[in-house]
């Protein structure tokens, strides 16, 4: 039984089957990646998975739980985050208050009013929210507005922001999409030490095989919304399917 | 002091001081001289200043916040004063359950409204809390006569039960009170040519605007309140984060709609009348104007805003073509009349023009409101002396 268990998922959006029957198993404290040509479905099945958008058909289980029909706040109380494909974060906030809300939702779950407590004197915060940025090396830019941090540094506060809650499964949508290689680069490294010092889980989708050969156990490969193949770097690297997927896609494209 | 960070128990200190003092700083002319009109030193105006800047105080609690554009918030003020006048209709002309019963009453009708109006955000929430409030307007003026007076408002009457008052003396009119003290009596002081009042209804609505400046602070400063400003920057990150935006934008509306009453109750204490015109959809685009003014999101803006407004309101209006002449009656006599011909449809009547130029003087080159200019003000000083930034920093 893997931590997450998706099962005859399927989408439609009007006359296009987005997903077809799409199984797959995620095991505990793995690294399992998602890949596929544009318009495969990875998008679609990543926002089934986080209560974006609800499968028509199947069921998609979390730690033996189903998250069907749940809000994305609820999913997120279980212990799934999410890194976006653009890093979202609270642009008009300083860095370390972005970090503090999740720390907060950790705590005190998805409503408190509390309006009469001073945030900066909640010392288990702000100590948590320290300590956390202090690990993504960023301790020094605090103060900044979020917004004016460079893509690189907004990738990796996102996802301090969803390790300082310490969830069970992280889900990365192409975390490295639109960077320069020394910035995927980076991204690669903090991945690679997060997966080394933490127990979690992490699935990952990835247009980049650069990013996915580096980081992933296991490796689906997605083609018109269904999987086609599952299995280890190596074997995907030289399996026959794979290729024809791909190379069919740049015909297409040329 | 009270929990609150140095900087901000500053400023607080700092409104204190000029809310306690606005009777003398706010009457710099010496009575009977020309300059006499700009005095806004009188109780009817203070208080208007303070009332409109709880108003603002809450509305920007929700505006300035979460970033959600209520045009309907005029409704909670109407239906404040309505709550508070029949207190003093039924209970007694004390006005401390009125202001009590306005802002409960005003709480209630808020978490109606927005438990309907928060199912959509943007320009629809809009929409759809204007059509609230222009609704309560219509009821209040037709079919709810009954309770709203209708056209002719609500007024105490000799009639009027007030149970907890003793029965009226005759010849006597009901006059709304603290305790005994009477809202409109006022204590005047002559110093040379000046004249300053001291009212009581200035005076309390005062302190209830501290307190209610106080209470903004602490949201500003709270974990709550900082979830407030997550739904403004990133709703979708808030969600994905594990935190439920409802209940926060909702009770976000429910506290600027109770500073909405709460106000609406003060205006009843201070002048005992009541018309469904205060519903009017002009009357919530005149609070989103104060904010934006003042500076929407920063904690003194809304004030300031709400006393500009009133002020230019009530100062410039009263200027007409007679002051006028007397002010350019040193200029020959051509001149005199094409440059009154160029002010005069600022002044009087057009003080409203005089307003939407501001207006759009300060949302262009100002984005930050009146709080900004000060602030950029305050930077040109520090900048001419250097050292004192460091100095700052330290403390």
């Amino acid at each position: 039984m893997g931590i997450l268990e998706v099962k005859n998922v399927g989408k439609r959006f009007g006359g296009l089957q987005a997903l077809g029957d799409v199984n797959l198993s995620i095991t505990e404290n793995s690294v399992h990646a998602i890949i596929g040509p544009n318009g495969a479905g990875k998008s679609t099945l990543l926002n089934c998975l986080v209560g974006k958008l609800i499968p028509d058909t199947g069921s998609v289980m979390f730690d033996g739980k189903s998250v069907l029909g749940l809000k994305p706040f609820e999913i997120n109380q279980m212990g799934i985050s999410r890194v976006f494909q653009t890093p979202e974060i609270f642009g008009d906030l300083s860095v370390l208050e972005n970090m503090m809300i999740p720390c907060f939702a950790k705590r005190d779950g998805a409503f408190t009013p509390n309006a009469f407590i001073n945030m900066m004197k909640d010392r288990e915060i702000v100590e948590r929210a320290e300590h956390v940025l202090e690990e993504m090396n960023m301790s020094e830019k605090q103060q900044m507005p979020a917004a004016s941090l460079s893509r690189g540094d907004k990738r990796r506060l996102e996802i301090g922001m969803c390790l300082s809650q310490e969830p069970r499964l992280l889900l990365l949508d192409e975390p490295t999409a639109g960077m320069a290689r020394a910035d995927t680069n980076n991204t690669i490294d903090l991945l690679k030490q997060i997966k080394d010092e933490r127990e979690i889980t992490i699935a990952i989708i990835e247009h980049d095989m650069h990013v996915v050969f580096s980081l992933a156990e296991r490796i689906t490969v997605l083609a018109q919304g269904t999987p086609l193949v599952e299995d280890t770097p190596d074997n995907i690297k030289g399996h026959p399917k794979v290729r024809e997927a791909y190379l069919g896609e740049t015909q297409d494209a040329a | 002091m009270f929990g609150l960070e140095y900087k901000d128990s500053r400023m607080l200190i700092l409104v204190a001081i000029l809310v306690a003092l606005a009777p003398f700083m706010l009457n710099p002319f010496p009575e009977g001289s020309g300059m006499a009109q700009f005095n806004a030193g009188y109780p009817d105006l203070m208080q208007r200043f303070v009332i409109f800047g709880i108003f603002a105080i809450g509305f920007n609690i929700l505006f300035g916040l979460t970033g959600y554009l209520s045009f309907g918030h005029a409704a909670f003020l109407g239906v404040g004063s309505y709550a508070a006048m029949w207190m003093m209709k039924l209970l007694t002309m004390n006005v401390v359950p009125g202001i009590i019963f306005s802002v409960l009453v005003a709480g209630v009708f808020s978490l109606a409204v927005g438990w309907i109006s928060l199912r959509r955000s943007g320009i629809y929430f809009s929409i759809l809390t204007l059509a609230f409030a222009q609704m309560s307007y219509s009821l209040a003026y037709s079919v709810l006569t009954p309770i709203t007076g209708g056209e002719t408002g609500l007024q105490p009457k000799v009639t009027d039960p007030r149970i907890l008052d003793g029965s009226l003396a005759e010849g006597t009119i009901a006059k709304a009170n603290f305790f005994g003290l009477e809202m409109g009596s006022s204590f005047e002081l002559q110093l040379g040519s000046w004249l300053f009042t001291f009212n009581a209804g200035y005076y309390l609505a005062a302190v209830v605007m501290l307190i209610a400046f106080y209470i903004s602070i602490r949201i500003f400063r709270s974990p709550f309140g900082l979830m407030l400003r997550a739904v403004k920057s990133n709703q979708q990150r808030l969600n994905y984060t594990g935190l439920n935006t409802k209940p926060y934008t909702l009770a976000a509306f429910v506290i600027s709609g109770m500073y909405a009453g709460l106000a609406g109750g003060l205006m009843v204490a201070m002048d005992t009348q009541v018309g469904a015109e205060r519903m009017f959809w002009t009357a919530s685009g005149e609070v989103v104007l104060m904010t934006i003014l003042g500076g929407v999101g920063t904690l003194i803006g809304p004030v300031l805003g709400a006393s500009a407004i009133k002020y230019m309101e009530n100062i410039l209006s009263k200027i007409n073509s007679d002051i006028l002449h007397q002010w350019f009656a040193f200029l020959p006599d051509g001149l005199e009349e094409f440059v009154i011909t160029l002010i005069y449809p600022f002044i009087g009547k057009g003080w409203h023009l005089t307003l939407g130029l501001i207006f759009m003087a300060v949302v262009i080159f100002l984005p930050g409101g009146l709080v900004e200019g000060g602030q950029r003000i305050a930077n040109l000083f520090k900048r001419k002396m250097p050292g004192k930034d460091a100095r700052d920093n330290k403390s």
